[in-house]
């Protein structure tokens, strides 16, 4: 299973994790992964949404304690009782939302808890000092003086860097630190990274961003479903092989779903289609795209985590706004200014974030699936208690909602089980086309099966879907149509047939759709 | 036997049982202290006594309450229901005092129509700064709370505006099929919002909007206007009740109707089990919490406690009420009572 690990020529890693394994209530969140760190190189570590990065990140930082492997940290075997402990060891880390403090300055936020002292009071004027050499070595020319907020998020995320590196960091852990920045911004915190590598510091980089990857890391670990795929260097293994290895190949955990056959809606001649996005796009978010989604028809939508699937499903439903294109409906053009415009014209929305933006938690299964229904209505006219009985019931019976208690706290329920109350709440509104984001994550495999019976179902029955997921053996086995996503941008579409298999959808989303 | 442990059980874990149980020592302390209290009498066909002292003092907090339970279960908060009180009594009493006949009841009626205008505004624009503007409430609202006496004061003109209106009166001081007439003021309005909330969709899509904006609003909950709305009414119970307070001295007082009755308000919200981390509201828990407090308030006069330790056996007996419904310490108390019952620890000596 895991392929053998690349000799190096630089033997002694500054960081090496053996045998490491977390275990969470009911998740085996890391199985025995191995993990190195060497000096003046950059280390991507790759995979999916919950394979696990995050977690070994923590256990290596002392946020997670580990139940079994060992930690050795230039040459020493460690335990770390807290980020403070790592941090004294020189492992730094700078996180993904920039946690800084706003209204502090730049050199209060370098120096916060390393100011220099005389006679135990805080000197200013040589912290400041301090500071500016700091800054000077990220070749950051700003002033100490000067208000964090006055910056832009790239260099706030400098500066967090900077303040990484005043303990003397060996090892500086980056974690996605490009997600909110532009190009320019990239190319400046790489050569940050570049001069750092050079110093013979050993950075440990994430990002969901593959070209970014490409373009930064020497060496690169993969893990999936927390479970070490392999270690490789970054020149040695193509973009294609990476993705079929954060993906895998062994997911097909389902008993294959008895398949419907896959037809393409391909009338397109005489029929409109039921939505109809034309350069739809919002800068920063996802870039402009065209996309059809026909009655009847599943369009699936493939790509890796942060390619831009959710942004593009989140603009058709006018949770966010557009800032170029429109949207027809049935013909006519539409500007969709929130939910409320799309779920007027049978548009609805199920978000991948279930319990944030989904379930409301403390209301009752019953109230949560009339939420929408209700939410048409006004508050004035009260859904009756026979009329809720009935859509309730029809739904926990039709979906297997667990526990059959239409009074159950929504928040109690498993995730399986909050998934189909929300489907109940979207079904029971009777939509024409219906956005599903991730519907299937992180649920059990007999309660997956069955949502993806019932996209089938649905869509069979006349409705138009669009299908987001991660696993694409999903998407391909539900959709009719696939649209390829790559780093916020729409770059392919395909119709399926049998004789598309998932390696195609492989080459689409690594080689961006130019092949 | 054990079903009935397991039943008193229940009922002590009720949320309302401690502010209930309070309620209750409160007023058998005052009939310990003076055994007529209870007593209710007709005098004139009106209804006297301590029960009836209560409830007519209640309407004011009640109605403050109301509006603030409202708010807070969309996780908001209304500092500025004390100024609004101010505003509604200056608005109307200068009405009333610059017209030509303060006793006809067509002046007194137009005088209230335009406080309540007044009122309306000023919680269209509180709800316009959380809603809209997306200011933080306790922020938004603070805006009002000190400028909204300053506000007061311009319509009085400095003064302490004092009118002599018979129907004005009426309002804190009359009586109705022998009760107060602002306790039935009160109480209609209680009432009316009690049924709004339940038997129409707004006191779940309030709910909704408090545990979870963005799902509800994702859900086509128009979480915005309902976030409005409940401002709108906050100020619009604010104003009657300012009314109360005006009549009963026949007084606009810029500086000191309503004064610090937010925090009473808010108090009375949440001993009645409403958390101020938003969602589920209970108007019988806020009822329940406004008759803790102004028994609290009238049971010190009664017991003859000293005027200055006044606040602080109110503060007393509101943190014991807040520590006995805190989770934490039931679950400590819970916990001992087991660990002693079954076997006795051990103490080293």
């Amino acid at each position: 299973m895991t392929d053998t690990a690349v000799t190096t020529q630089n033997p002694t890693p500054i960081v090496a994790m053996t045998g490491i394994s977390i275990t969470f209530p009911g998740v085996k969140a890391l199985d025995g992964v191995d993990f190195r760190l060497f000096p003046g190189e950059v280390h991507a570590l790759m995979g999916e949404n919950g394979a696990g990065k995050s977690t070994l990140i923590k256990a290596l930082t002392g946020v997670y304690t580990i139940d079994s492997g060992s930690i050795i940290v230039d040459g020493e075997e460690r335990t770390f009782a807290g980020p403070a402990q790592a941090q004294a060891a020189g492992i730094s880390t700078v996180y993904q939302e920039v946690n800084l403090c706003d209204n502090l300055s730049v050199a209060e936020n370098i120096m916060l808890g390393h100011e220099v002292r005389t006679a135990g009071v805080v000197n200013w004027p040589r912290t400041r000092n301090a500071a500016r050499e700091h800054l000077r070595t990220m070749n950051l020319d700003i002033d100490p003086k000067s208000s964090l907020s006055s910056h832009s998020l790239a260099v706030q995320q400098l500066v967090a860097i900077s303040r990484a590196m005043v303990v003397d960091a060996q090892v500086l852990i980056l974690d996605e630190p490009t997600s909110s920045l532009d190009a320019d911004e990239v190319a400046r915190l790489f050569d940050v990274v570049r001069a750092l590598r050079d110093r013979g510091v050993a950075i440990l980089f994430v990002s969901h961003f593959l070209d970014q990857v490409y373009e930064i890391s020497d060496r690169m670990t993969v893990l999936r479903n927390g479970t070490l795929v392999g270690e490789y260097l970054t020149a040695e293994l193509d973009r294609v092989e990476l993705v079929q290895k954060m993906i895998g190949r062994a997911l097909a955990v389902l008993e294959e779903l008895e398949e419907a056959p896959k037809r393409s809606v391909a009338q397109r001649g005489d029929t409109q289609p039921y939505v109809q996005a034309i350069g739809l796009g919002r800068k920063g978010t996802i870039e402009p795209f065209d996309l059809d989604v026909y009655a009847g028809e599943v369009v699936g939508l493939a790509g890796l985590l942060g390619s831009g699937r959710t942004e593009l499903a989140r603009l058709l439903y006018g949770a966010d706004h557009a800032d170029s294109g429109e949207i027809r409906v049935e013909g006519v053009p539409t500007k969709m200014r929130t939910p409320r415009t799309a779920l007027a014209r049978g548009i609805v929305y199920s978000s991948e974030s279930r319990k944030t933006e989904g379930i409301v938690g403390d209301l009752t299964v019953r109230e949560n699936i009339v939420l929408g229904l209700q939410a048409d209505r006004g508050w004035l006219r009260r859904i009756s208690k026979r009329k809720s009985d009935e859509v309730v019931n029809r739904y926990i019976e039709a979906l297997g909602i667990r526990p059959a208690n239409p009074e159950a706290i929504a928040g109690n329920l498993s995730g399986g089980n909050q998934q189909k109350v929300l489907l109940a709440r979207w079904l029971a509104t009777a939509p024409k086309l219906l956005l599903l984001d991730e519907p299937t994550r992180g649920i059990d495999v007999g309660a997956k099966a069955e949502i993806q019976k019932l996209v089938a179902d649905l869509a069979a029955q006349g409705m138009a879907v669009v299908f987001i997921s991660a696993e694409l053996e999903e998407v391909l086995r539900l959709s009719h149509r696939i649209a390829v996503l790559r780093d916020r941008r729409k770059v392919a579409e395909i119709t399926n047939s049998d004789d598309v298999t998932t390696d195609d959808v492989v080459h689409l989303i690594a080689s961006g759709g130019q092949s | 036997m054990s079903s009935v442990m397991s039943s008193a059980g229940a009922i002590t874990r009720h949320r309302l049982f401690w502010p209930i149980v309070a309620l209750a020592v409160l007023l058998l302390a005052c009939v310990l202290k003076s055994n007529t209290f209870l007593n209710i009498t007709v005098l004139d066909g009106h209804l006297y006594g301590g029960p009836i002292d209560i409830v007519r003092r209640s309407s004011v907090l009640l109605l403050v309450a109301l509006g603030m339970t409202l708010v807070i279960a969309t996780r908001g908060i209304d500092l500025s229901v004390g100024a609004v009180m101010a505003i509604a009594g200056a608005v109307a009493l200068s009405q009333i005092a610059a017209s030509d006949n303060p006793e006809s009841l067509a002046v007194v009626l137009s005088a209230i129509g335009s406080a309540v205008l007044v009122c309306l505004m000023i919680g269209v624009f509180n709800g316009f700064l959380v809603a809209v503007v997306g200011i933080q409430p306790i922020i938004a609202t603070l805006v009002i709370m000190t400028a909204g006496r300053g506000i007061a004061m311009l319509i009085t003109g400095g003064q302490i505006t004092t009118v002599t209106s018979g129907p004005y009166h009426t309002i804190a001081t009359g009586y109705w099929l022998g009760l107060p007439v602002a306790a039935l003021i009160a109480g209609f309005f209680f009432l009316v919002m009690a049924l709004v909330t339940r038997r129409t969709a707004l006191g779940v899509l309030i709910e909704s909007v408090g545990i979870n904006p963005v799902a509800s609003r994702l859900a086509g909950v128009r979480a915005r206007t309902i976030i409005w709305t409940v401002y709108v009414l906050c100020a619009f119970f604010a104003c009657v009740a300012g009314f109360i307070r005006s009549s009963d001295i026949m007084a606009a007082d810029a500086n000191n109707a309503g004064l610090f009755i937010e925090l009473d308000a808010i108090l009375a919200v949440v001993i009645g089990g409403t958390s101020l981390a938003g969602g589920k509201f209970s108007l019988v828990g806020t009822l329940v919490g406004v008759l803790v407090i102004t028994t609290l308030t009238f049971s010190v006069t009664i017991l003859g406690i000293p005027a200055n330790a006044v606040s602080l056996f109110k503060a007393l007996v509101v943190i014991l009420v807040c520590l006995l419904q805190s989770p934490v310490v039931r679950h400590k108390l819970r916990a001992r009572r087991r660990a002693v019952a079954p076997a006795p620890v051990e103490v080293p000596a």
